[in-house]
């Protein structure tokens, strides 16, 4: 089915928790065959915004269209198209990964014959042909995830939601999701996919929409964004706290604007432009100054320093009780 | 990765009628009980768990205590234990129940379900229809225990059928309470102390002796006890001693425990449902 239709259109999404707003005049448009990243701190609205449109939470004000169905009033239509990986990873721990595959198949209305082929696909697809018949308490969390994708994959969905994919996972498994979801959007699935991790987003989207509560405060390319913000930074501990100004000094020379200064680590960093120009610079002034430092080095700016700029306020971490009332309000 | 098997089927799918639905329903619901079943056969361990409570019951109440224990009216009192100990086992499986609904909220299966276009009620058809499946091999092992230590029923094959279908019965009404805890209950810690509930609402109950011998108040609340209108019906039906108490709801123990289950379904299965379309709230 070709068409230049975009795969999400979302208008205004509303949705508020008791006296909590979730969601608050969101807007996003999606188009076919990308990449979406929803970037956002905690209770920022990502899981509301997913949940909305992958049909599990009903809004309360708004219009959202997915795959050309509204997902008010054709919410079939809608999941006839969709996959959905939810924060864990939602398969049956009992079963074996083929089993699972089976039944997901079978609920897909695929037949047993058609269930049966489609789970030795994806368990081909997504590299646990080895694994196939262990249990899933015998998976790592990497295998898990790449398991639960496979399970969102069973009808070849058009698009793809993943909320926080990433999630818990250690370095190697997250390594692992990220190519799994590549091969995936390399075969033309449209993928919206939320995370509090910038490199993530930068790693996987072509687009990122950043979320503050509940609204879209920013929706570019990762490398705008991050020109938009300062791209990275050069950050250098000083030895001794007596030091800073001196340090301050010298990164101020090669980034574009102040250096921020932490006087409790000792830290001291700014966005730099031209990234090991810059950092050998700062190495050599020091060293000619005879000024101790700790650690040097090169950072991507943070999802803090991304709001700090989009917003002027740090990004709300209330971590605990904004996400757990967001679930909380789910579960009731 | 369009093969040809999900393009077709994608597209049989979309042309559902009422009598599509249906068979849909169906469908799922049994791919959901044979999930269940698939647990049984990958965890067969869980069935000795969900009956080491009742047999070790059987051998503590029939053999340790068994001796000081007495059934007004007379009779054995291993005959009289055994219908008792089938009804504690219904009683206590809405806690399976609710666990596993505990655990598929909690671990987003539940979301997985509801994200994909399968029918929504096979989720809780399909639990209920493995739960039953599960009861009845429960209520077989235990009935072959009961044999082992010399229970019998003397009710001919009809009323002996009888007795175990109304277990089964008071099983599935509870079935709907499982469901509703299950949603109620935050997380699968949270499940195990609902222990604290079904404790009580097992035991107190003539399943191991007769409310005329507690105190007036812990009796009238026993009598009235779903679970003891269950196994006094079964004693009666199996022609085991009932030592039954001269109250109405004792005299008509057969009655209510068709009634009860009746009236447990009415109630909580609405909740259940309820519970279950607002966690699109």
């Amino acid at each position: 089915m070709i068409s230049t239709e975009p795969a999400i259109v979302a208008k205004g999404l509303r949705k508020h928790y008791k006296d909590k707003r979730a969601l608050d005049g969101f807007d996003l448009v999606v188009p076919q065959g990308t990449v979406y990243g929803l970037l956002g701190p905690n209770g920022a609205g990502k899981t509301t915004a997913v949940r909305i449109l992958a049909t599990l939470v009903r809004l309360d004000g708004g219009q959202a269209e997915v795959a050309g169905f509204n997902v008010a009033t054709q919410a079939r239509q809608v999941r006839r198209r969709i996959g959905f990986t939810g924060q864990y990873a939602a398969v049956d721990e009992v079963l074996t990964g083929r089993q699972n595959l089976r039944m997901f198949g079978r609920l897909f209305h695929l037949g047993a014959k058609g269930a049966i082929r489609r789970a030795d696909e994806l368990l081909e697809q997504f590299g646990l042909v080895d694994a196939a018949d262990k249990g899933i308490k015998e998976y790592s969390g990497g295998m898990r995830r790449r398991l639960d994708l496979a399970a969102s994959m069973i009808l070849a969905p058009q698009v793809l939601f993943l909320d926080e994919p990433t999630t818990g996972l250690d370095p190697r498994g997250r390594n692992e999701v990220w190519e799994a979801v590549r091969s995936l959007v390399a075969e033309g699935t449209t993928v919206l996919l939320t995370t509090q991790y910038l490199d993530e987003a930068d790693q996987l989207a072509e687009r990122i929409a950043v979320i503050d509560r509940g609204r879209v405060i920013a929706d570019d390319t990762p490398a705008e964004l991050k020109n938009h913000i300062g791209g990275d930074r050069v950050e250098v501990v000083a030895h001794e706290v007596a030091d800073i100004p001196a340090v301050a000094k010298v990164v101020a020379r090669v980034s574009s604007g102040e250096p921020e200064i932490d006087g409790e680590s000792r830290r001291v960093h700014g966005a730099v432009t031209d990234r090991v120009g810059a950092l050998t610079e700062v190495a050599r002034t020091l060293q000619d100054a005879g000024v101790g430092v700790e650690d040097i080095g090169l950072r991507r700016p943070t999802l803090d320093e991304v709001f700090l700029t989009l917003t002027g306020h740090p990004a709300e971490e209330e971590p605990s009780t904004a996400e757990q009332t967001e679930k909380e309000e789910e579960k009731q | 990765m369009s093969t040809p098997s999900v393009e077709s089927t994608t597209l049989t799918t979309e042309l559902d009628g009422p009598g599509r639905r249906l068979y849909w329903a169906a469908a799922d619901s049994w791919t959901i009980v044979r999930r269940g079943l698939t647990h049984y056969v990958r965890q067969p361990s869980n069935i000795a768990w969900q009956l080491g409570f009742p047999i070790v019951s059987v051998l503590l109440f029939g053999y340790v205590f068994g001796s000081a224990m007495s059934v007004p009216g007379g009779g054995d009192y291993r005959e009289f234990l055994m219908p008792g100990m089938f009804g504690m086992t219904m009683a206590m499986g809405f806690m399976n129940t609710a666990y596993v609904v505990v655990y598929d909220t909690a671990r987003g299966v539940t979301d997985r379900f509801r994200s994909m276009p399968m029918a929504p009620s096979a989720v809780v058809t399909g639990r209920g229809g493995s739960d039953l499946i599960g009861a009845s091999l429960d209520l077989l092992v235990l009935g072959l225990t009961a044999l082992v230590v010399g229970w019998r029923s003397d009710g001919g094959l009809l009323a002996t059928l009888g007795g175990f279908a109304l277990f089964l019965l008071l099983r599935f009404a509870l079935i709907w309470v499982g469901v509703w805890l299950g949603m109620l209950v935050p997380n699968e810690e949270a499940a195990g102390s609902l222990f604290a509930v079904a404790f009580p609402f097992a035991m107190i109950s003539s399943v191991f002796v007769a409310p005329a011998l507690m105190p007036d108040w812990l009796g009238a609340i026993a009598m009235w006890n779903p679970v003891s209108s269950t196994v006094t019906a079964a004693r009666e039906l199996f022609g085991n001693p009932v030592a039954l108490g001269d109250s109405w709801v004792e005299q008509n123990a057969l009655l209510m425990a068709v009634v009860w289950p009746l009236v447990i379904t009415a109630v909580f299965l609405p909740l259940a449902v309820r519970r279950f379309q607002r966690l699109s709230r």
